[in-house]
């Protein structure tokens, strides 16, 4: 009889995913690579004006990591979906709550925390100074595992559908729109010499929340596609 | 554009009627025109499942 | 007098008493709505500020909120179909989403025809009008993932999780918007001018009440169509006049 502990399990489902998500690093690269790609887009939509991109900067690689996190987030259940290890997952005596929540850190290490050491590198092309570089670093690292969780949600919700990726989207946007502006609303702070810990505060709140809630919300998301 | 704004402040009650009410009225109605509309399909759809199965029932 | 309630959450009886009633809703909307209007436009004076501009909020403030009340009481039949199992729930969450969203709509729409005279743009960020932007992307989204299914009772499921998980929502999300507006120093539409005028109020009230009895009466006819579509396998609808004729 295997005893079986609940952080056991979380460590298990997310070293399965990692594993899983490591002979993929294809699919892993090419997130990381659109999120590069669409933060160099928006220079060269807008002109290459220092000062006004400098004002852009939080914005602009706060935008492209939601759009990131969502594109990947197709693939947090459709794999076990796909095989059947999903069904599996839900028949199992395990809590599915959890097995979910391993899931999400799983999916946010391999396309939330690639953003992340990603994102000084671009700020610095937009000229972000020292300080706001590390509120949006930090601001990343609380948001980004909230677009985890609540995407999970929506990849839950259209598990299977036709719509797929751009359905997702358009349900899980509006919901991280809160979570788009205390970020954001941290770096302009910071860069007019404000108090920065009321809105990371807030983040952290969010990130609280999310954890408590979006696991369980999921697995009945989940238990509703898979009737 | 700024023809617009000197129209706009000579006829303001035109313009509130035929932007805002007129435009409300407008989706007001339209939105009346698809339930009716809905409706109307709904109920051939229903009839056409009845008459199908009718048949079924005589050829038994 | 015991008002057996449970037999109206039963589509069959639903159904006919929602027919009885729609007429008596449409009808008091209609007049309330051409009494609003009358007391807005002859009876209540022009604003010292904004002259007859400000007329538009009979129907802005109104649409804006039905909009955001139809979006909780969608969230309401959407958990209640969750909890208990009702197909006449979500059938009714479904019915609401359209009329909610239009009136979303509507209440953007008159903003922006407001803002154009008051702030000389079609549109400005304030709070009020991005939070109303934000939540016509809920509807829409509901819309769409009910659409998206093809399985009934999973598509009901499903945008019913996705309504109460937006519902939750929808306070963080004012809150938030609100936060960015003041940082930002946006420009807030407000109505200026100390109080408002009586009849400005009566108007109000009486438009806000002809747009609810709209809402009920629109829904009520929608989700009639909606039970005839899902229960059209039943006898009782077979046996409906209307599907006789």
């Amino acid at each position: 009889m295997k005893k079986s502990s609940l952080l056991g399990l979380l460590a298990l489902v997310i070293r399965r995913d990692l594993v899983l998500a490591m002979r993929r690093r294809a699919d892993v690269l090419t997130t990381l690579i659109f999120f590069v790609m669409v933060v160099s887009l928006f220079p060269l939509g807008v002109g290459p004006e220092m000062d006004m991109l400098r004002k852009m900067a939080a914005g602009v690689l706060w935008v492209a990591a939601l759009l990131s996190s969502m594109l990947s987030l197709g693939r947090l259940f459709s794999a076990d979906y796909l095989d059947g290890t999903l069904e599996q997952m839900m028949l199992a005596p395990q809590s599915l709550s959890m097995l979910v929540l391993g899931k999400m850190a799983a999916h946010w290490m391999v396309s939330g925390l690639p953003l992340v050491l990603m994102a000084p590198v671009l700020g610095v092309q937009f000229d972000m100074s020292v300080q706001a570089l590390g509120v949006l670093i930090v601001g990343l690292l609380l948001g980004t595992p909230i677009l985890s969780m609540v995407g999970a949600i929506g990849a839950a919700l259209t598990l299977g559908l036709r719509g797929g990726g751009v359905l997702l989207s358009l349900l899980v946007l509006p919901l991280c729109i809160p979570v788009l502006i205390f970020g954001t609303g941290a770096v302009e702070a910071v860069s007019t010499g404000l108090s920065v810990v009321s809105h990371l505060s807030l983040l952290g709140a969010l990130l609280v929340l999310a954890l408590v809630f979006t696991p369980w919300v999921t697995a009945q998301a989940l238990r509703i596609s898979m009737e | 554009m700024s023809g617009l704004d000197i129209w706009m402040r000579e006829n303001p009650l035109t313009y509130i009627w035929l932007g805002s009410y007129g435009v409300a009225l407008l989706i007001f109605a339209i939105e009346i025109a698809m339930v009716r509309h809905k409706r109307k399909i709904t109920l051939q759809q229903v009839r056409l499942m009845r008459d199908a199965d009718d048949e079924a029932g005589d050829e038994e | 007098m015991a008002i057996n309630w449970f037999k109206y959450s039963a589509p069959t009886t639903f159904y006919g008493l929602a027919g009885k009633l729609i007429p008596w809703f449409a009808i008091s909307a209609a007049i309330l709505f051409a009494i609003g209007l009358y007391i807005g436009f002859v009876v209540a004076p022009a604003d010292a500020q904004q002259g007859e501009f400000y007329r538009i909020i009979f129907i802005h403030v109104p649409s804006s909120i039905l909009s955001m009340f139809l979006y909780m009481i969608m969230a309401g039949y959407a958990a209640l179909g969750l909890i208990f199992n009702t197909r006449l729930s979500a059938m009714m969450a479904t019915a609401i989403a359209p009329t909610g969203a239009l009136f979303a709509f509507i209440s953007l729409w008159t903003g922006a025809l407001w803002g154009k005279p008051m702030w000389g743009a079609w549109w400005v960020w304030d709070a009020r009008l991005t939070s109303e932007l934000i939540l016509l992307f809920l509807y829409l989204g509901f819309i769409a993932l009910h659409a998206s299914i093809d399985d009934p009772r999973r598509a009901d499921r499903a945008s019913a999780l996705l309504a109460i998980v937006g519902s939750v929502n929808v306070p963080i999300i004012y809150f938030s918007v609100k936060w960015w507006n003041t940082l930002h120093q946006g420009s807030t539409i407000k109505f200026t001018g100390t109080s408002m005028h009586v009849a400005m109020q009566q108007a109000m009230f009486t438009v806000l009440a002809a747009c609810w009895l709209y809402a009920i009466a629109i829904v009520l006819a929608r989700v009639r169509s909606i039970i005839l579509e899902r229960e059209r396998n039943t006898t009782w609808i077979t046996e409906l006049p209307e599907v006789r004729s």
